[in-house]
């Protein structure tokens, strides 16, 4: 059970990096459908320059930089992904679902084009990223729950609870806030809608990047799979599960992750059986879109001009 | 008395596509002073402003703020230089409080807190004498709050040039004097104010000069004091035209729409309609008045079956057969079924009457594609529809292909009437179908309707202009938050005795000539 | 302050030429920056990279019927979406869609095969794949339509679903050590002249031509337009919006599975949770790029198909991984949907009203 939930919450935080940065972007009126390709772009950033700092660094590699560059690697791979889709959804208007299937398509490529380069494992760099607190052996089950894990876990954590933050309480979240709802109204009010749409999208691309790091370095220790995609798809779908809130995303990607897991840890049922139990997380998901649109609640809704593009001198 | 000019423009122009929307325009703006900018619909006043607010900018021309040039790129631009401009179209979001939507893309030194905001909203509403609570959202206000939001925070931002697009188009009269009086008040503080209007009195009543637009070229400004209502019109539309609308008497008046106890609720159980009764007459034409969401929408919406009722009836009277049908609870498609020839010119034109991106003639087969038992499309009956309303109604459009989104307001309004009168109805209900329109398009359409109410047809008119109202309807019913305040003669009515009915609150209810 | 000098407006319409050459730039651009770029890994020059590129869609007779054959099939599963598209309903779940279909199609062939007749085994095979599909693909309109639920994430949770579907299917039903399932051509459609591809084609050809006339011609195509455009308008005039958008999923559900038997019953006699691979999400860019045009969706699907084919060719060719297949057609898509901005603004320098077109 103790184990389980440790997956679960391993594997959740690479959710929850997704989809803070999925709320991100959406708050500002963008509905970016190639988080999976980000995801893919962020993790394989990062796998790249892991493997060129061990391969450069031999046996004295430094704990410290060898998570911090592939970190600074993933969020600049993200925000380049962020800033390919700004570029063409912003500046050059165009729809934001067919850009985002094929930032999606261009970034499963490329990430799987860096990782044939340099071959599926990264254990070695795993372990840096798995480290976990001093003093966790020492506190029990309480413990293993809670200070095991590796530093990605916790800066997921952090950020979300930032991101909820800002939102909520600052004026840059407010500003953001008023530009996915009302981009005219903000724009009247002086906020430039553009710059604010390019940054939202890129940082928040930049931190769905590292979900596809934790990804790879954290759960999966290392060894790369195919699947990263799949990943991004429900960090998207954890968005609306969770109403936009980043700081109630952090209980519902551990959620998600226990369901995605779940198969591997029930007992009694057939190989083939434990396929239907993979289904699991997606029809959860899908039973969540029917109840909220079911209530159908003023403040559970998107934000009002999400997916729309915005020009000034439209008429 | 020598006035220190706050804002000038010189030979600005603006076009959008190959359409000139502004052209070569001068204008100049003192402290302490009142300016109407005023013009028809479409004669370029909005977006004139637009770039003095930097909404636009000006393809050519000069912009001056108290006598140096200046470049306003952007709203934030405008601000600098102490611009605001209230929007005739309310530029909120709709989930923040009016606190939330002052402050809303202010650069303050120190640490964000909506607390200290919100002190100081009110503190500038005690000033001028608003009345407003700083935490409402703005989805639970009325239209005039929304408004004090828009000045509250252009004033907020210490703006001291104010610009007010049509800023009466939604208020009652007795709500219009109040806004008058603060903006008195604020001229009087110094600060520059530009109205813009099309109501020649609110002109007359309140600017100490007029500058007067028409078709995107400047006529001239004149001093407020020194014209009349006939030279401003003259000066508006280029030629002395009379502003009479010809009525006659109704003649054979039955009985043909009966509504009784009419309630809805909306999603969130709020009464939008409340115990609505009344009856329309064929060969009469209904106006009906209120301030605007005040259920007019909804009323037209219930006849047409597009909107939900809960209780009571919707008679219809057949002049045919004589029989009586209950058209309460029936769709669109059901109401046609029963041979009710109802046509309704809805609010929302390229939303819901037309659509936008097709053609004329696809538009005009909205109403008939479903003729015949075949799977396909006939196309050529409505082609002959869409050249006669072209030909008749002189419809300026390149041909009958050409998307209707691409025509003018004016136009597009007599593509939709004149594909609603063609289905030779008995009931015509029409929302405000003069809005927007130029002076000359407007009296087509009310020719339009006069000619239908001739014919015998029960022509319901919801408008906004009480003027027009006056003129053109036989009886008005005014609505007041969902409920029937009164029901007048529109040959003796006043418009302040409509304006007192409007705001009316229905436990309050006495007097009117009730039906 | 920083002075921008330019800034940008809506233009009118433009020629149909003028549209066609902004395209055919974007094109040839985004070819270049492929180029480029396998340049870059490869240190090839870009002739032996296009030559490449050709001979992997043109090059032998059967790669010629493998690129008909592949676009026949995309062309279907955009065809499949459009109805959807063009009424705004985002179905993403087209690879779902079609997979389930394969997956009925594979069911008929393998428990059926044997005790049918083949004619009857056909028709089974048929109406089994057009039922699972439409089955597919209702579900998520019948939300849509009653509560207004988010169909494009719907849809795309429907795709996984499919595919764990088949995942347990192949588990269940497949003894043998590998996991897969051999083919099995004796139950597939019949092949004429010769040409094993050929009656896909024919087949989807004819889907064109009758998708075509559906939209344009047809009332049900009339209402889609309505409900697509403006479902206000459409329930003002007195359409069934929910009638609507649950009829014309059922019509994009039956060609998905009419695309699912193509795959699996006239192409790989199998099926593994890959069979669709991709096409469901290549198709919304095929459809779109064609603005919902059946008849444009022709050239667009063979088109990409025409990159994908090239570019798997220039990976064996220069020993790079197939990814960049990925990669190039990411890279034209890019070029091609952000090429829509100079065919909708043009860009005013200053004062001097200076024009600046191109790509």
């Amino acid at each position: 059970m103790l184990t389980f939930l440790i997956s679960a919450i391993r594997l959740g935080m690479a959710f929850l990096f997704g989809s803070t940065g999925e709320t991100i972007t959406e708050k500002s009126g963008h509905l970016n459908l190639g988080i999976p390709g980000v995801m893919c772009v962020g993790a394989s950033c990062g796998c790249f320059m892991e493997y060129i700092y061990l391969s450069h660094a031999k046996t004295n590699a430094n704990a410290f930089l060898a998570i911090l560059l592939p970190v600074l690697a993933t969020l600049l791979g993200g925000a380049l992904m962020g800033l390919i889709f700004s570029f063409l959804t912003v500046t050059l208007r165009a729809n934001q679902n067919v850009t985002g299937l094929a930032l999606t398509t261009f970034g499963v490529g490329l990430s799987d084009y860096m990782i044939a380069e340099t071959g599926a494992i990264y254990s070695k760099g795993s372990r840096y990223f798995t480290l976990s607190l001093p003093f966790a052996d020492n506190l029990g089950w309480f413990g293993k729950l809670f200070f095991s894990h590796g530093i990605l876990i916790y800066l997921a954590i952090v950020i979300a609870l930032v991101t909820s933050y800002v939102l909520s309480k600052t004026r840059v979240g407010l500003n953001l806030r008023a530009v996915g709802e009302n981009p005219a109204t903000a724009d009247a009010a002086g906020i430039n809608v553009s710059r604010y749409r390019y940054a939202s999208t890129c940082i928040g691309c930049a931190i769905a990047g590292l979900g596809g790091l934790s990804f790879v370095m954290d759960y999966l220790n290392g060894n790369w799979e195919y699947c990263i995609d799949a990943i991004g798809w429900l960090a998207i779908a954890l968005v609306i599960f969770t109403v936009w809130k980043p700081n109630v995303a952090i209980f519902g990607s551990i959620v998600f992750g226990a369901l995605y897991i779940a198969s591997s840890y029930i007992t009694g049922v057939s190989f083939a059986g434990k396929e239907i139990f993979k289904m699991l997380p997606y029809v959860v998901t899908i039973v969540v879109l029917i109840f909220t649109s079911i209530r159908n609640k003023k403040e559970n809704q998107p934000p009002q001009s999400l997916g729309l593009a915005y020009f000034r001198e439209e008429r | 008395m020598e006035k220190a000019p706050a804002i000038e423009l010189k030979n600005i122009s603006k076009s959008f596509g190959n359409k000139y929307a502004n052209k070569n325009v001068n204008l100049t703006v003192n402290r302490g002073e009142i300016l109407s900018i005023l013009g028809e619909n479409g004669s370029g006043k909005t977006t004139l402003m637009n770039m003095i607010a930097g909404i636009y900018f000006p393809d050519e021309g000069q912009i001056f703020v108290d006598g140096k040039e200046v470049v306003i790129r952007s709203p934030k631009d405008a601000f600098q230089y102490k611009i605001g401009m209230i929007h005739q179209h309310f530029k909120l979001v709709d989930v923040f409080s009016a606190t939330e939507n002052i402050v809303l893309g202010l650069k303050e030194k120190g640490k964000f807190n909506l607390k200290t905001a919100a002190g100081r909203v009110k503190e500038i509403s005690d000033k001028y004498g608003f009345d407003i609570d700083p935490l409402k959202k703005i989805h639970e206000m009325s239209v005039s709050e929304k408004q004090t939001v828009e000045i509250i925070k252009v004033l907020y931002r210490g703006a001291d040039i104010l610009i007010l697009d049509e800023p009466t188009a939604v208020l009652t009269p007795q709500e219009t004097q109040k806004l008058f009086a603060v903006l008195r008040k604020m001229r009087d503080d110094n600060k520059a104010i530009i109205i813009i209007t099309h109501k020649l009195h609110e002109v007359l009543s309140l600017s100490d000069k007029v500058a007067v637009l028409r078709k995107g070229e400047y006529i001239g400004t004149v001093e407020t004091a020194k014209t009349n209502e006939s030279e401003l019109t003259e000066m508006m539309v280029g030629k002395k035209i009379s502003l009479n609308i010809d009525r006659s008497e109704p003649k054979d008046c039955e009985e043909r729409l009966v509504i009784k106890d009419l309630s809805c609720i909306d999603r969130e159980g709020v009464k939008i309609l409340d115990d609505v009764s009344f009856t329309a007459y064929s060969g009469e034409i209904l106006g009906i008045a209120g301030i605007a969401g005040s259920g007019q929408r909804e009323l037209l919406e219930s006849i047409a079956g597009l909107q939900k009722v809960d209780k009571g009836e919707i008679e219809y009277n057949d002049p045919k057969t004589g029989k009586k049908e209950n058209l309460r609870d029936k769709t669109p498609m059901q109401i046609r079924e029963l041979g009710v020839r109802l046509s309704f010119v809805p609010e929302d034109r390229l939303g819901m009457g037309l659509v936008g991106n097709m053609d004329i003639i696809d538009n005009m087969m909205l109403r008939s594609y479903r003729k015949g038992k075949s799977m396909f499309l006939e196309r050529k009956a409505p082609k002959d529809l869409a050249e006669k309303i072209i030909n008749d109604l002189e419809v300026v459009t390149p041909n009958a292909k050409t998307p209707v989104r691409r025509l003018s307001g004016g136009n597009i309004q007599k593509v939709l009437v004149g594909r609603e009168i063609a289905a030779a109805p008995t009931v015509l209900m029409a929302a405000y179908p003069v809005r927007g329109l130029d002076i000359g398009a407007s009296y087509t359409i009310y020719n339009l309707l006069n000619k239908q109410k001739e014919k015998g047809v029960a022509v319901i008119f919801v408008g906004e202009d009480l003027d027009v109202l006056i003129e053109l309807c036989d009886r008005i019913l005014v609505i007041g938050s969902g409920s029937v305040t009164g029901v007048v003669d529109a040959r003796t009515v006043t418009k302040e005795e409509i304006g007192l009915l409007m705001t009316k609150n229905k436990n309050a209810h006495e007097g009117g000539t009730q039906n | 302050m920083k002075k921008a000098n330019f800034h940008i407006v809506k233009r009118e319409p433009m020629a149909w030429y003028y549209n066609l050459l902004v395209r055919v730039i974007s094109i040839i651009a985004s070819l270049v920056v492929c180029a480029v770029v396998i340049m870059l890994l490869t240190k090839k020059n870009p002739i032996e990279i296009y030559a490449s590129m050709f001979k992997g869609a043109f090059g032998t007779n059967l790669r010629i019927w493998n690129f008909l054959q592949n676009t026949a099939i995309l062309l279907c599963v955009a065809l499949a979406i459009t109805p959807a598209f063009k009424m705004k309903f985002w179905n993403i779940g087209a690879e779902g869609q079609v997979l389930i279909g394969g997956l009925a199609t594979v069911c008929v062939m393998m428990f059926l095969g044997d005790s049918l007749p083949y004619p009857v085994l056909i028709l089974v095979m048929i109406a089994a794949s057009v039922a699972a599909s439409i089955i597919w693909a209702v579900i998520p309109a019948f939300f849509k339509a009653m509560w207004n639920t988010n169909e494009t994430l719907f849809t795309l949770m429907m795709n996984y679903v499919a595919m764990q579907l088949v995942a347990f299917f192949l588990k269940y039903f497949v003894k043998s050590g590998s996991g897969t399932l051999a083919p099995m051509p004796d139950f597939g459609l019949p092949v004429i002249f010769n040409q094993p591809y050929l009656l896909n084609i024919i087949i989807v050809a004819v889907l064109t031509a009758v998708v075509y006339i559906y939209l344009k011609k047809t009332k049900h195509g009339y209402e889609i337009s309505v409900v697509g455009e403006s479902e206000n308008t459409a329930k003002y005039i007195g359409i069934n919006v929910r009638k609507v958008i649950i009829r014309t999923l059922v019509v994009s559900g039956a060609l998905c599975g009419i695309a699912g038997l193509l795959l699996v019953g006239g192409t790989n006699h199998t099926i593994n949770t890959s069979t669709v691979g991709g096409r469901g999400f290549t198709a919304i860019m095929v459809s779109w790029l064609a603005k919902f045009n059946p008849v444009i969706m022709i050239f667009t699907s063979a088109l990409i198909v025409f990159f994908e084919k090239g570019a798997g060719q220039v990976s064996t060719d220069f020993r790079l991984p197939d990814a960049i297949s990925d990669i190039v057609t990411g890279i034209i898509l890019f070029f091609i949907i952000g090429c829509e901005f100079f065919l909708q603004y043009k860009i005013l320098i200053s004062r001097n009203r200076k024009e600046n077109d191109g790509c």
